[in-house]
Formats: structure tokens, sequence, C-alpha cells
């Protein structure tokens, strides 16, 4: 568990880990914080915010070092391993203590069992991704994998668990700036040429941008307007107050939503959507690539419309006629179009109660791991290349200005900026607080439930102070649940991985101030 | 584990008791300081390796206990933290042991027997009395310094009437005091110091309770108040550890094969041949194999085990030793019931010198036998005398029985190969050894081979423990013990415990024998005859019975559970002369109660509630006025 | 040159479709049951044998996604040869085994079973127990009228040991007032058969959290938080997996226990719908049980392998945002 509290905010999927746990898997944690789900790792790797790459790089290391690595694969289906063992060449045990603050053995530890397991897999969440080196921490844990085997595999494998119920679904769809349905690139002439057949429009061969790339386009003035389908990007984006003023310079925003959300708020035009997990009929893709239905199960409410009827409505206005919408009939369009839904009819769906992508026809029941092609002998396609990458730290530092480092995440009760969460009653709701530990609330004086201001780079929020032990001296959290009362995304970077596009919400560099003595 | 646990500290004082039975906590997640450099980027005792110690609980709840009269949720939480056992169910467990108490209890507590071979010897009437003096059962007297409860069998039928006493405390104490007939005795007890007692009064201590002692020809009860029973040397001194010796020289399949040979059968109850037991154990191939010894002796009436430990401690180990050494174990438990503080301790003494002597430890006797075995306390649960629920007592949980199959041979202790035992079947392996297995079986009869002891109680001159070879009569043994009390006429006897059934005079001549007893429809069980005189309200007596049972049901299974309650009711209206209809429809409904918790209860304990009732009333009219006769 | 990243162009597929490793089939033995020679999977229950042979057998604290505790005991069934009645839900077959699921001695325990609930827990709210009350003849009256009820947290307090003796005039019962500490449950434990099923899915059966355990001894027996605290001061996660699998009622949506309260709770008028939950990644089914366009209830079907039927706190209670509030609110549906 690399980055993840999965405990809290992927309590099912752990589920199945405990059932593992009884019957005696190993859990290795990896996490700044002493979460709920570290408290039920074997072995607990607290390393320093941001210093991922730094630990992957000494466990590699020191795999290779102890002739750990796994040969027979590396030289069958891997390429670059040379390049990769250069690269990991000084990141030694001692050298990634002082990194990552974990101590040697247990890098050491963590190395070998991951190295010696007879069958291993990494799952990780936003600790790895939110940071704005965030493609190189994914790709110094592929590395990993690599060098041990563990992919492809039955019980192995590299898992991102997804944030969102259908975050997997949308890029799949191509909500991605560089992807068609089925992860076609747009710049592929082939793909693009069966989906102009399919359209009857030319498609633009060139990428768009991703979501931080269109705030710096915003910045630059070449995107003018905005079509926001259920996001909330005034209270969701890092430094919230450039995302306002971004925001509030263009010239045109749409919102679709089932709220008036603060960005809603300030668009020109609202369209009232639905609730599409229960009144809509379609499809969502979870994070093991289970392609599910959603069923409507209740009435829309007032002049709502289901998201597909206003985009259809939409064209229709814009001079397109594409017919009454129907979720079974563009469903079948996306499997006329990319080969790995192609199996996928509703009707098995329904019978099988869904099915793992890829599924390539009616007979094929889907992969339940991916790169199994990988443990072929030869490899057929192109082998895959170890990804060398350099620790780096976070771009917020930490200074004698701001000296503690602000994390951020999810409770178990709770969920992003909690426009959906908020309205029922959870006995677990206790509101935003900054959670200190006992050492930095004692060396601050400052009392439990004491309102503080926290301060960063970019601006500042006044919060209560909550005393958890699972926190080192130097190490603040906070949620982003509750940002209509402390906007916590005024505090966060907008640093972002040039590849993802994803901001370092992990890391911020704060100071607490008290208000009154 | 992520458990969350109350902010309630416990007082310096209790965190001592804990730390002496746990250890210093070596982290601040369990427990200990916070130690940031240290912990902040790791954690020592992760994992399953924290939450690996569930079976101190018990222990642990009785450091707390006994140090300041009841386990105060401060004590609890910091327990919970110590041993990573989520609070609800260390609550769980503390709720089920009457020893324990989850809720403000004086230090000084009388437990008051009054069982049915207590009230025999006037055990009512010290409760009635402790009524006056000290209040209401239950409620602080004297400043809050003490109260008084009452208890079920404390297993000192032969002394009765009898108490237990838990003092807590800086040092804390439990001892009994029998007999005991005065209220006055009781508070005096309660204030009462420790007393050291010498090694003579050590050997009195329990010659008492075996009126045979020093008599030739006894086996089991040979050293019994002759041999001093904290002394390693008087017991190789009278033969000991040669059976050991012998059997450490023949290895484990000839020592089964002998075992076997001799026909031994289990002495808790079951009657289950200790030889196959052995065997299957052996061969299980799962690892590691324990053991147990069963010393959670509670069946009302019954005290052998009880006094065996506390006369003879060293045999008993070295009937340990053995089975260990049979059936590959590497580490056992003695389980020695809550109202046993003195056997317990003589067992922890022997233990301890055995130790110290090199004849347990990682090289048995010089051999490369490994073994070790230490004492583990119950806390009040008759139920825990079922050797699944015992298991479950051990590994901190609540005493439920378990569902078998799978027996314990192969999925018993820690879920592992488990050869248990009773404490009386214990003693007896080293006599198969030296007398060898077929010597062993001519003694006694055909079907029950070697000696058996009697726990002889109630209306008679001599109570005591009796040993006699199997085959005596039932008039036999009651003859031993000096005739019915007072020269009285016998009214019923009952044989086998509370989960045994009652026989009348006519039944004196019968063998006691598992197949002299099985013939006519009773049981041995634990060896219980006890004695009630024709003036003896039998009608009480089962009212008692059947208030045991209910108290004492796990509580598990619906047929037990509820059972145990509508059989009492039933009792108490026939008791009080008011039958729900007719007198007749009562006893098809009192059968059909104690058919569904004969045939669908999970354990012996719901599977037999109803069987001393329904020979009581089978044979006698123990809710008619008049005396008890047939 | 090199050939296109994978990213650009897929690689092709497996030769073979990736599977988990092939579990080998157990060995089939053959038992008897009722007269009739069946045919079972080594290591499957008799509950399974019977269900396969279509024999009905009722269950009350069996479920599909909870370890079998056998504690309920109406599963009895006759093994030739046992000397006490073995319950179907936990006991394997064994090759030769006769089984009788209809004998006098079976009928009689299941029989006293439903009569021994019957008379000592309110069962209005447990599905199905009424016909199996028909089915064997029980009749909970002839143990007298019901005890009154206890006081709030009385039973709770019990300690094991000694007990009041009755008098025998009425029968003694669970019944105590319903527990509402929070705004997402209820528990009214006087509808409490003691199934272990809410304490299993609590512990290491699903949410691994532990805030309940059963607690007393014997008939005082009782689910309990450590120290009978209310559920905000306990371990409660409130993922609700304790409702899902309680069998009689006892644990209850506080919006189905207000509409029952109302007289507002229709079965008849609800519909269930399956969808997948909106909020993380894992995908769980979720059913949605609806009456007058609003969500009263949220389930998940046992036989999904996400799921097992278990969600946690968001999935389960997290859907109000969906029902218009009418206040015209930021909290408000747009519409």
């Amino acid at each position: 568990m690399w980055g993840s509290n999965a405990r809290e905010t992927h309590p099912i999927f752990f589920h199945h880990l405990l059932k593992g746990i009884h019957r005696g898997m190993r859990v290795l944690a990896v996490d700044p914080r002493r979460t709920s789900s570290v408290q039920w790792a074997d072995l607990w790797a607290g390393i320093d915010v941001g210093s991922d790459i730094a630990l992957a790089n000494a466990m590699g290391r020191e795999i290779i070092a102890e002739g750990l690595e796994r040969r027979d694969f590396i030289d069958r289906a891997t390429t670059n391993f040379e390049e990769y063992r250069a690269s990991v060449e000084s990141c030694t045990l001692e050298w990634a203590e002082q990194e990552t603050g974990v101590p040697a053995r247990v890098i050491r530890q963590m190395a070998h069992e991951y190295a010696k397991a007879d069958r291993a897999m990494i799952c990780w969440t936003l600790g790895i991704t939110e940071h704005h080196n965030a493609v190189d921490n994914v790709f110094a844990l592929i590395d990993l994998a690599l060098l041990t085997g563990h992919v492809g595999r039955y019980g192995c494998g590299l898992n991102p668990l997804r944030g969102q119920n259908n975050v997997q679904g949308g890029g799949d769809m191509g909500a991605l700036p560089d992807r068609l349905p089925g992860f076609q690139h747009v710049e592929n002439d082939e793909f693009r040429a069966k989906f102009e057949r399919a359209w009857g429009v030319k498609v633009p061969p060139k990428r768009g941008w991703h979501l931080s790339g269109m705030f710096d386009a915003m910045e630059r003035g070449e995107m003018r307007a905005l079509y926001v389908i259920g996001e909330n990007p005034m209270q969701s984006e890092a430094d919230q107050t450039r995302t306002r003023h971004l925001l509030e310079g263009l010239e045109f925003i749409v919102a679709q939503d089932i709220f008036l959300t603060k960005t809603a708020e300030i668009a020109d035009v609202v369209f009232p959507a639905a609730a599409a997990w229960c009144e809509s009929e379609g499809t969502v893709t979870n994070s093991e690539r289970r392609v599910q239905r959603v069923r409507k199960a209740l009435a829309l409410p007032g002049d709502a419309r289901d998201d597909v009827t206003i985009l259809f409505d939409l064209a229709r206005r814009l001079g397109h006629d594409w017919g009454t919408p129907d979720s079974e009939k563009i469903w079948n369009e996306v499997r006329s179009l990319s080969p790995v839904h192609a199996g996928m009819s509703y009707a098995r769906l329904e019978a099988l109660g869904g099915l793992q992508w890829p599924c390539y026809d009616d007979t094929h029941p889907g992969e339940l791991f991916l790169h199994s092609r990988l443990w072929e002998n030869p490899v057929p396609g192109p082998k895959v290349s170890f990804m060398p990458v350099v620790h780096d730290p976070p771009v917020d530092k930490l200074d004698a200005d701001f000296p503690l480092r602000l994390t951020t995440g999810r409770r178990l009760d709770d969920y992003n900026t909690g426009v959906q969460s908020r309205r029922y009653r959870s006995p677990l709701r206790r509101g935003e607080t900054l959670d200190v530990s006992p050492e930095d609330a004692t060396r601050l004086g400052v009392a439990e439930g004491e309102v503080v201001r926290v301060r960063s780079r970019r601006g500042a929020v006044d919060v209560p102070v909550r005393r958890d032990e699972s926190l080192r001296p130097g190490l603040v959290f906070m949620t982003l649940h509750f940002q209509d009362d402390v906007a916590t995304n005024l505090l966060t970077i907008d640093a972002t991985d040039p590849k993802s596009g994803t901001a370092e919400f992990k890391a911020t560099a704060v100071r607490v101030e008290r208000l009154r003595n | 584990m992520d458990i969350r646990v109350s902010a309630d500290e416990p007082t310096s004082e209790e965190r001592a008791a804990i730390d002496a039975v746990l250890g210093a906590p070596t982290s601040s997640w369990t427990g200990g300081e916070r130690d940031t450099e240290g912990e902040g980027h790791t954690s020592l005792h992760a994992g399953r390796e924290a939450r690996s110690r569930r079976d101190l609980l018990l222990p642990a709840l009785h450091a707390a206990q006994s140090r300041v009269g009841w386990i105060t949720p401060g004590a609890l939480a910091t327990i919970c933290k110590r041993l990573t056992i989520p609070p609800a169910e260390a609550h769980g467990v503390a709720s089920f042991y009457h020893l324990f108490s989850t809720t403000p209890r004086p230090p000084a507590v009388a437990h008051v027997c009054d069982d049915i071979a207590c009230r025999t010897r006037g055990g009512e009437s010290i409760c009635a009395m402790l009524l006056r003096t000290l209040g209401p059962e239950g409620s602080p007297a004297r400043d809050g310094r003490m109260t008084w409860k009452r208890s079920p069998c404390l297993g000192l039928c032969e002394r009765a009437p009898a108490a237990l006493f838990t003092i807590a405390g800086e040092r804390p104490r439990t001892f009994t005091l029998a007999p005991v007939t005065k209220a006055s005795a009781i508070e005096a007890a309660l204030e009462s110091r420790e007393t050291e007692t010498s090694a003579r009064q050590r050997i009195e201590s329990v010659r008492r309770s075996v009126p045979q002692s020093g008599q030739p020809g006894l086996r089991l009860l040979r050293r019994v108040g002759q041999v001093d029973p904290e002394g390693l040397d008087a017991y190789r001194a009278s033969g000991g550890f040669e059976a050991l010796r012998r059997a450490l020289s023949i290895g484990p399949a000839k020592v089964i094969e002998e075992v076997i040979a001799s026909n031994l059968v289990g002495r808790g109850g079951a009657a289950f041949p200790t030889g196959r037991k052995w065997d299957a154990v052996l061969k299980a191939p799962a690892r590691p194999h324990y053991l147990v010894c069963n010393a959670d002796e509670s069946e009302p009436g019954t005290f052998k085990d009880r006094l065996l430990m506390e006369g003879d401690p060293f045999a008993v180990l070295e009937g340990i030793l053995i089975a260990a050494f049979a059936g590959g174990c590497e580490r056992g438990f003695v389980y020695v019931r809550g109202e046993y503080p003195l056997a317990a301790e003589r067992m922890e003494r022997a233990i301890a010198a055995a130790r110290a002597g090199r004849i347990l430890g990682p090289s048995v006797l010089d051999s490369d036998f490994a073994f070790d075995v230490e004492v583990r306390r119950g806390a009040g649960a008759y139920i825990c005398g079922e050797e699944t629920a015992l298991f479950n007592s051990i590994e901190g949980k609540r005493g439920e029985p378990r569902n078998k199959p799978p027996f314990p041979v192969h999925v018993g202790l820690f879920g592992k190969p488990t050869l248990v035992n009773n404490v009386e079947t214990l003693a007896n392996v080293p006599l198969v050894i030296l007398d060898g297995g077929a010597a062993f079986a001519k003694s006694g009869t055909a079907g029950s081979s070697g000696p058996k002891l009697f726990c002889v109680s109630g209306h008679v001159t001599r109570p005591g423990l009796y040993e006699v070879p199997f085959g005596k009569t039932l008039r036999d043994v009651v003859d031993l013990a000096g005739g019915v009390l007072g020269g009285r006429e016998i009214g019923a006897i009952l044989l086998g415990g509370a989960a045994g059934v009652f026989v009348g005079d006519d039944r004196l001549d019968v063998p006691l024998t598992f197949e002299g007893t099985r013939a006519i429809g009773a049981t041995l069980g634990s060896g219980v005859v006890m004695v009630f005189d024709h003036t003896t309200k039998l009608g009480d007596v089962l009212l008692r019975i059947a208030a045991f049972f209910r108290d004492e049901s796990c509580g598990q299974c619906v047929p037990c559970r509820v059972g145990t309650v509508r059989q009492e009711e039933l009792l108490q209206r026939l008791a009080a002369a008011r039958p729900l209809g007719s007198l007749a429809q009562e006893k098809t409904l009192l059968r059909e109660i104690g058919q569904a918790m004969r045939d669908a209860s999970i354990c012996g304990l719901g599977q037999t509630a109803s069987s001393a009732v329904e020979s009581a009333l089978a044979r006698f009219e123990p809710f008619s006025s008049g005396s008890t006769k047939r | 040159m090199s050939p296109d990243p994978i990213w650009f162009r897929p690689p092709p597929r497996p030769t073979r479709v990736p599977e988990a490793p092939p579990r080998k089939e157990p060995p089939s033995v053959e038992i008897t049951i009722d007269g009739v020679k069946r045919q079972a999977p080594e290591g499957s229950t008799i509950l399974e044998a019977c269900r396969a042979a279509a024999i009905e057998t009722p269950t009350l604290c069996y479920l599909e996604n909870l370890t079998p505790v056998n504690v309920c005991r109406v599963c009895v069934v006759e093994v030739v040869g046992s000397r006490v009645l073995v319950p179907a839900c936990s006991r394997k077959v064994e090759a030769g085994m006769t089984v009788l699921t209809d004998s006098e001695r079976v009928r009689l325990s299941r029989k006293m079973v439903l009569e021994f609930l019957g008379s000592s827990v309110d069962l209005s709210t447990a599905p199905g127990v009424e016909s199996m009350m028909k089915r064997y003849g029980a009749d909970p009256k002839r143990y007298g009228a019901p005890a009154p009820a206890a006081a709030a947290n009385a039973r709770d307090a019990r300690e094991p040991g000694h007990h009041h003796a009755p008098d025998g005039r009425a029968a003694e019962t669970v019944a105590q007032p319903v527990k509402i500490d929070n705004d997402l449950y209820v528990r009214d434990y006087g509808k409490c058969i003691l199934c272990y099923k809410c304490v299993e899915a609590c512990g290491t059966d699903a949410q691994n959290t532990f805030a309940i355990s059963v607690a007393g001894r014997g008939f005082d027996a009782r689910i309990s938080t450590e120290a009978n605290v209310p559920l905000p001061d306990s371990a409660c996660v409130y993922c609700g997996n304790c409702i899902g699998v309680c069998p009689t009622g006892a644990l209850m949506f506080k919006s189905e226990h207000d509409l029952r309260a109302a007289g507002e709770w229709n079965e008849s008028k609800q519909t269930k719908t399956d969808t997948i939950c909106p909020y993380c990644g894992v995908g769980c089914t979720l059913t949605l049980h609806v009456q007058d366009e609003h969500i009263v209830k949220v389930t998940s079907p046992m036989d999904r392998e996400i799921t097992h039927g278990h969600l946690c706190i968001k999935g389960r209670f997290g859907f109000d945002f969906v029902h218009p509030r009418g206040d015209g609110s930021p909290d408000d549906r747009v519409r």
C-alpha cells in the first residue's frame, strides 16, 4: 500500500485486503501518516512527504545488490535494465534514510519482502499521484514491479485505486486530452480514420489541454469559455485564489450539475442535470476495469434532464440531430469503435454483473489482469522499458517561515469537496480541522479545538486544531471536504506534473499562527 | 489493526499491575511513551505481531481486577492498547466471567457457595446471616471495603459449606475457607492478612479431605497427604519422574501403544479412550501441537482434580510431560478454574521447580524433547470445562464452545492439533507407564480399567475424596464415607454431578463403572456421589440445579440459552403448584424442552442441562411435600 | 526504427486469456438425504446439499457471506449414528452419511427453537419466521405471558452468574426500549435473537471494526458496544453491514424505523433497483429501495464479488444529496 489510506478511502476494497490479511497475507505500508490502513500493516515506512522515488529507488538498488531481481523476466520481457541499474546505483539505504526519514533496516526489509514474495502487488492512490512529479512516482513503482516480475501474473500487479466511481470509465471513454474512446490515441492516423468514418466528421489530429493546461491557457488568454460537467473547479483546484481569478476572467461558463456549486454560481448558464448513478441508465468502470451498469431508480426532479439528453438537446440546437438518446445504443457505438469494449453487450453486463476490459468479443471473459503477454516466451509485441527516474523533493520547500509540511487527504465518511457527502448526517463528521502531532501542538502552545490561522505562501485559512497521534512532528494534515467553511485549497500549490497535469496537493509548506494569546 | 480505544486512563497502580503481567510497553502505539524519533517513521510490533498476544487478555484482566477489585474503563483501555484488542471484544470477554466485574466492586469479596452440596451443610443459612450483617448480596459494606456474593459450587464439597475470598490490593490474595459456618468468620477472612504455611501444614491441609490418606494400596492418592506437594526432591524420592524417564526411553509410539493397551479412558466425563486421542494428535500434520490440561473442574460436587493438584502436583505434571511427549506437543497450558487458588499455586510452583530442575524446558531430563507449560487461570465460568470453550478462554475470548467436528486433535488451541486431557486422566498416565499398559488394563473391570476417584459429599459421615478400583459398588463407596450422616435414610443420590442423574437407594448395588452406570441409564460423569438423606427437599435441589444451568449457559445457542430459562420457570411453577394448564401438559413441555436441549445444543452443558431434573422427576416426586423417597 | 510505444499503439493480445490458477474440483461424495442417494462435493455442508436437493431448510443465523456460527440451531438435522442433532449449516458432508431432515427429532427441535425465540423475542419484523413457525407447529404462547420489558440499559448492566429466581408466572423476554443514538440506524434489541451475524459483519467477516461484541452470559448475553456506550462514542464507523445481515429487523435504517413508526412503511409500494455507488472507484453495487421517489434503504446483493453484500458508510447512507429539498439552499438540487 503506497500512499493510500484505503481503509478509509476504499473501504470495500480494504475488506478484500482484510480477507487476505486473515489468511496470512503480509501488508507493507508506505505513508507519511500512521493511518488506519497503516495500522493493519506488518511493516510501515513512514516517509517524508514526496520522497517516494528515493524509497523506491533504494528498494530497487537493494534488490539488485542482493541478487533478488527476477532475471529471467527482466531478460525476456524488459528493456533498459542497465540504465535503471545505473540510475539507482547511488541510492543506498543510508542515502534513502536521509531522504525519506525511514530507517535503513525498514527499507531493506521492505525490499526483501517485496522481492521474495511469491506474489505481490503494489496499490497506490493520490499519495503517489498528487505530486509535481506524479508520473515519475508511478514509473518508480513500475520499475520495482518489472524488477521483481510482480506484474502480468495472477495475484500480482500495479493497482492505482481510483478515487471516483467512474474516473476510470471517463478516461476509457476518451475524456482525456489525447485519447479517443478505448484509449485510442488521437494522433494515431489509423484510429482517427476509424472514428471519422463512423462519425462522418473530421477529428482534429491534435491533443487538447489537460485540466492544468486549461488554466494555463486561460492565463494566456487562449481559452475564453468553459463547459463544466459535474465538476467544481472553484473549490477542487489547488491554489484557489488563482483558480477563482482565472475562472472569473472567462467570457462564458456553462455549468451542468445537480447543485448550484461555487462554479455554477459564477456560470452564465446552468443546466440542471441528473444524479447519473440513480437517475440515468448507463455504465461506469471501476478501478479493476470492470464495466458495470448503473440504473435509473428515481425520477428526475423538476426540469433536470439526463446528462446525455442535455448533450443531445444542445447538439440539436447547434444543428446536429443525433436522434433520441438511448444509453444502450450509445454503448453499442462505443463497442463498435473500441476493441477493448467490443464484447460487452448490455445483455452480458447484466448477466455477468459486469466485465473487465479488454473484452474483445461476445465470448471473451474479460481480462482478470493485464500484461500477461509478458510471461509468454517469446514476448509478443514490444518489451517493456524500465523508466529510470530521479528523486525530486516537493516544490513548496520548507523553511523557517513555513516550517510545517501540510498534506491533504480524505476521511471515511466524506468525499471530495463535500458537495455530495455533506447532506447525510454522518455521526463521524467533525468538520475541518488542522491535525497536528501532540509535539507540535505543545510546541505551538495551541489547545485542542483552538482556531488557528494556517498560512502558506499563497493564502491563509482559519481552522480549529486537533491533536492527532498518527502524525509526527513537522507534519500536519487537512482534508478538502469542507471548502465552504475552510478553503484548504487556498493553501495548496498548483505546481503540476507536466505529464499528468495533477497538482501537488500532497505537499504544501505552511506555518501556524495563533489568533489569540 | 485500527482499534479505537477510549481516553480513560488507568491509575498508576493499575498500570503497574498490568505491566507486571505484560511487561513494559515497547511503543506509544501500545500505550507507552511517544518516541517520534523512533516511531514516527516506522512501527515496532506492527500488524500480526501486535495482534498475536490476545491470549494474554485473561491474565491482564486478572491483574487489573485483583489490583483494585474491578476492571475499570482505564484498565480495560490500557489492556486493549497493549494487546491490540478491540475494546468491545475485551468488554465482551470481561463480562463473560463472573469473577470479573466491569462495574465498581469493593476490593474484598466473599464468594459464598450456595450450591447443592453446601446446601446440605448450611450454605443457605450463611447467606441469610450475611444478608443481615453485610447487607444485600453485591452491595458495598463496611465503608465500601467489602461485599459478598453467592457463588456456584466452589469444589470444596467435602468441607462444605465453603467460601472463596478475593482480596484486591498491592498484594492481592485469593483463598478459600471451608467449612465456614459463621458470618463473622467470613468478615474476619475479608479483613485478614496473609500467613505463611509450613510444609507440615501443606501436607495436612489436604489430608482431612482424603480420609484414606496413608492407606496401603492407594495409587492415585498414594502421595496425597503424605508427601510435601511443594518439594521436587520429595516427589523424586517417592518414585517421581521414573515414568517420564521410561517414556523418554521408549519413544512416543511405544508410549501410545502402552496407553492404548491400558484401556485408559478420560476421567473428565466423556470417557474417550486416551491412547486413541494421543495417537490422533501425534499423527496430525499441522504444527505446532499443543497440550492442554483441563483443570477447570467445575461440575457441582466435583473436587478430585483440585485435591490431586493440591496434594500431588508433580504427578499431574509428570502425566502432562508424558502426554506431551507422546503427542509431539511443544507447549502446554494447565487451565485451572479461578476458584482454585491453591491448586493453581501448587501447579505453578511445581512447574517452576521442574523448570529449574531441567525437567521442563528445551531439554527435558537431558533428552532432545523440548516442552514447556504454564498455568492459566479461569475467571468463573463452568462452561470453560468444555474443552473447546476452554481453548477460547486461553485464547483470550469468551468461553463459548465450538461446534465439533473439527475435533481438538485436528483443530484445537490456536487452531492447531491439541491434546487435551483432564487432570485425573493425566495423573493415571505415570501409573500406566510404570505398570505397563497390559497390567494396568487388568486392574478394575473389563470395561473400566484402573483406579477411580470418587467425590463423596452431601449427607455422609465422612465426605471426601475416595480412591477405589473400578468395580466397587455405589454401596461400597457410600460405606467408605461412613454411610448416611446421622444414620438417616438415603433419599436420593446424585451420580455424576449436576449434569448427572439422581438414583434411589434401590441402585446401591450398581457397580461404579462406565458400563455399570450406563446399564441403569446413569453416568459416572466426573465421579460425583452426592448423597441426600430422606429429609431433603429434592425440589429445592432441582431448582438450584436448574438455576445453575441457566447461570452457566454461555448463551450462544438458542436451545440452551432459552431452554434453561424455560426449564427453570417451569420448575418454579411446579414448586409453587401453579402449573400452566394441566400437570400433564407441564410434564410434556418439560420433556420437550429437555429433548430439544439434549438434541440441539452445541455442547455438553445444554445437552445435559435437563438430565438430573428429568431423572428426579421420573424416579421421585420432588415437588410433593413429605420425605424424598421413591 | 523502434516500434511505437504501447500507449500509442496497443500491444498484441496475450495468446491465452489470463485467468486465476485452476482450482481443483473437490471430489464428490455420496450421501443419503431422506432416503435418496445424492452426490455432494467434498467440503460442502449438509445445508448446501439440502438446498441443491431443493429440501427447504430453515436458517436464521446462517448467511452465505458470513462464517457459519451455528448458534440458532433451527437448521439441525439428524445424522444417523450421531448422538445429537447436527447443524446443517456448518456440518460438512462425509461419504456414506445418512441425513434425515424431517424426522420427529428434527421437527421437535426446530419447533422448540422457534418457540424459544418466539416466546422471548419480538419477531414481528423478522421475514420468514412466521411461515417457519406454522410449518413446525410452534406455539410460543405455551410458556405463559411475557414478562414486562426491561428498562432502558437494564439488560446491559446484568452481571454473569446468579440471577433472581423467576416465579414462573411470566416468560422472561429480551424486551427493552429501542436504542436510538444517531441519525443513521437504530438498535432494537428486543428483536435480537443473538444470531451473532452483526458481530461477524462488524468483525472478521467483513468490516473488521469490532465495534460490537456479545457481552454478558447466558440469557443475559447481548450485543454490546464497549461498556454499552452509545454508538457515537464507540468504534462504530456506520458501514451498516450489521443492518445488512440482521435477520429480524433489530438493526434498522433510521429512515425505515421512522417510516414504520409513522405507519408509512409500505414495501408493496417500493421498488428495488441495482446500480453502482457514486463515491469511490471500487464499484460497489447498491440496491436502492425507493418509496415515493425517496431512497428509504440501501442494501447490496450478497452474490456480487466486489461487495459480498457489504458496503461502507457513504454507499450505505450517503444518498441523501439526490433528494430535492425544495428550500433553494446551496444544498438543494438545481431543477
